[in-house]
């Protein structure tokens, strides 16, 4: 390390300007993965974002890429220290999704996306806090206790949510805790989380990266991705996360293109679909502010804004909210006290179920095991379930109709508002509320499209973070990221001041 | 159509989740405003459309029915609360 350098300063590189450093060797992998760790003991007190540090296997692994980086072989992520989301499995190391369900649980195999990681020459820093398996937009329903956002209201010290359920990852990569993290997306758990952090989150096409080795919440809607820095490393990030999988029977055999060549090339000529359905009532000014900002900053560039429409849209959360946890309701019915986890004492087999099932999943979770065994019960299988099914195809035709006509992407805010208060009251005693925060997002889940959310200002009076949402035609991560590097350049990029 | 406790505590036995009185009259009220919402789609015209069940369009893929992995009992067994003799353990299941 330069001597002018300082220790705290590593922390403040983007993963493509540590990247640069360490293979000009102006900087060694041990330096940057000692000062996040640093970083994570001084500030993760304060914030909760880690509920398990991994400080021996980071400093060995960036042993080893410094041993690489001088041999000359380092690999594309070569000495980058990353969090990663307590949903994926890894190795011997704690993974409970935030689930008491899961209690102890290590287990003896790595999920395929973070092998691509390591594979590639990250560095692992700790797991990351999430909402319990998932299920939730504000960190609030983890096990470990709520992530605090490193942003703060003008003037206050409230504590506020980092968004949910990848608020772990939102919150370290806003405060500098690790370069960068993984997340997962069922409705909204990577680009919600990002907006109310100032962070980029990138949720892929279904199918882009494996599933394998991530703890299920709804299969037909979960999907792998980066929260990041920047666009950059958004793009830098997911082409080490993407592959396909023989270990996942709904991965896409498609070769990962290189997502960082693409950024900087022009966007003239391109249209950029405004759908009207996502002008929603109750929406505050500042959104629709910043949504027309969004539009102006696209223009100037050379794209052409097109109104369209997605008939189908005020549909969404209601079937998600019905599709969703009918697969949780399957998928969760694995934890049932017997191979791993959590075990209740129970006087014969069943009432051991019932009574680990109790112990081990929290209120969110028990409500959407409810209402997914409800909508597959025989009497509501049809009602609920296969209408909800079908309203989704349509909700897919209204994307497939509107690229059918030209368009390249569409823009949207990617939240109704700003991070709210942790304990809110209103959000907490009314689940539709809550749900509301996906508004923007769950289509895009249900439709398997990718959308990334780009961090665009911050809010007049509060001075917090509001990000657009870009979604893309399945498979065309590039074209989205192209055109979030220019929303980025013409708006900035945002920092917390530091309290923690 | 609205569930009562009685449904409600019937769903959470299908579910094996024990819920004691007052839990389940909370959900209760939770799960009605969900399904409420639910209602909304009632609405929609879906006559001649096929429910979509995955993004992903593509036929399954098929390989050889040959055993490519296994012998991995100790792993297996590595998380399990209670073993005994390379088996899982559970409350006695036939008299």
């Amino acid at each position: 390390m330069n001597k002018s350098t300082n220790i705290s300063a590593l922390t403040e590189l983007t993963i493509a300007a540590a990247r640069d450093k360490l293979q000009k060797r102006e900087i060694k992998a041990v330096e940057v993965t000692e000062a996040y760790l640093a970083a994570i003991d001084k500030g993760n007190k304060a914030l909760n974002a880690y509920v398990a540090e991994t400080q021996d296997y980071a400093r060995e692994q960036a042993k080893a890429s410094d041993a690489r980086l001088i041999a000359g072989t380092a690999r594309p992520l070569e000495g980058i220290p990353l969090g990663i989301k307590d949903l994926f499995a890894t190795k011997n190391v704690h993974t409970q999704a935030c689930s008491h369900i899961l209690a102890g649980f290590k287990p003896p195999y790595e999920s395929t996306v973070t092998a691509n990681l390591w594979q590639d020459g990250a560095v692992m820093l700790g797991k990351l806090n999430m909402d319990e398996l998932a299920m939730g937009s504000s960190n609030e329903s983890s096990c470990y206790g709520a992530v605090v956002n490193p942003w703060r209201r003008k003037g206050s010290a409230e504590p506020l949510v980092p968004g949910g359920s990848s608020g772990g990852s939102s919150a370290a990569v806003a405060a500098h805790l690790c370069a960068g993290a993984t997340a997962t997306d069922t409705g909204g758990s990577i680009r919600q989380p990002a907006a109310f952090t100032a962070t980029v989150g990138l949720k892929p096409t279904y199918g882009r990266c494996s599933r394998w080795g991530m703890i299920a919440f709804a299969s037909s809607l979960d999907q792998a991705g980066p929260i990041a820095r920047t666009v950059r490393d958004a793009a830098i990030m997911l082409k080490s996360m993407a592959s396909y999988d023989k270990k996942d029977s709904t991965s896409v055999n498609i070769p990962v293109p290189d997502y960082e060549a693409v950024l900087g090339r022009s966007v003239k000529g391109m249209k950029i679909g405004i759908p009207k359905e996502y002008c929603i009532g109750g929406m505050a000014d500042e959104i629709d502010i910043l949504w027309r900002k969004g539009c102006a900053i696209l223009r100037a560039a050379g794209a052409e804004i097109v109104e369209i429409s997605l008939p189908h849209t005020k549909y969404a959360l209601a079937s998600y909210y019905i599709i969703a946890p009918a697969e949780a309701s399957s998928n969760l019915a694995r934890y049932d006290g017997v191979r791993y986890g959590l075990r209740a004492a129970g006087k014969d087999i069943v009432t051991m179920y019932e009574n680990s099932r109790a112990e081990g999943f929290g209120h969110e979770v028990k409500r959407r095991i409810l209402i997914g065994t409800y909508v597959l019960s025989a009497n509501s299988y049809n009602a609920y379930y296969v209408k909800a099914q079908k309203v989704r195809a349509l909700i897919r035709r209204d994307f497939d109709l509107a690229f059918a006509e030209g368009i390249d992407a569409v823009l949207t805010p990617a939240t109704p508002s700003a991070a709210f208060a942790i304990g809110d009251k209103k959000q907490r005693q009314d689940p539709v509320a809550m749900y509301l925060n996906d508004i923007f997002t769950v289509p895009v889940n249900m439709a398997g499209l990718p959308a990334i959310s780009v961090p665009a200002g911050l809010s007049a009076a509060e001075a917090l973070p509001l990000g657009l949402q870009l979604i893309g035609r399945p498979f065309e991560e590039g074209k989205i990221l192209q055109l979030a590097q220019i929303v980025e350049k013409e708006c900035g990029t945002f920092t917390p001041e530091k309290w923690w | 159509m609205s569930v009562n406790v009685e449904t409600v505590k019937h769903i959470a036995y299908l579910a094996r989740i024990t819920f004691d009185k007052q839990e389940a009259e909370a959900v209760t009220a939770e799960l009605n405003a969900v399904l409420d919402w639910g209602l909304l789609l009632d609405e929609a015209d879906i006559a001649g459309i096929e429910p979509m069940v995955s993004p992903v369009q593509a036929v399954l893929p098929m390989r050889a029915d040959k055993v490519t992995d296994g012998h991995k009992q100790a792993d297996i067994l590595a998380n399990a609360p209670l073993t005994e003799e390379g088996f899982f353990l559970v409350p006695k299941v036939v008299e």
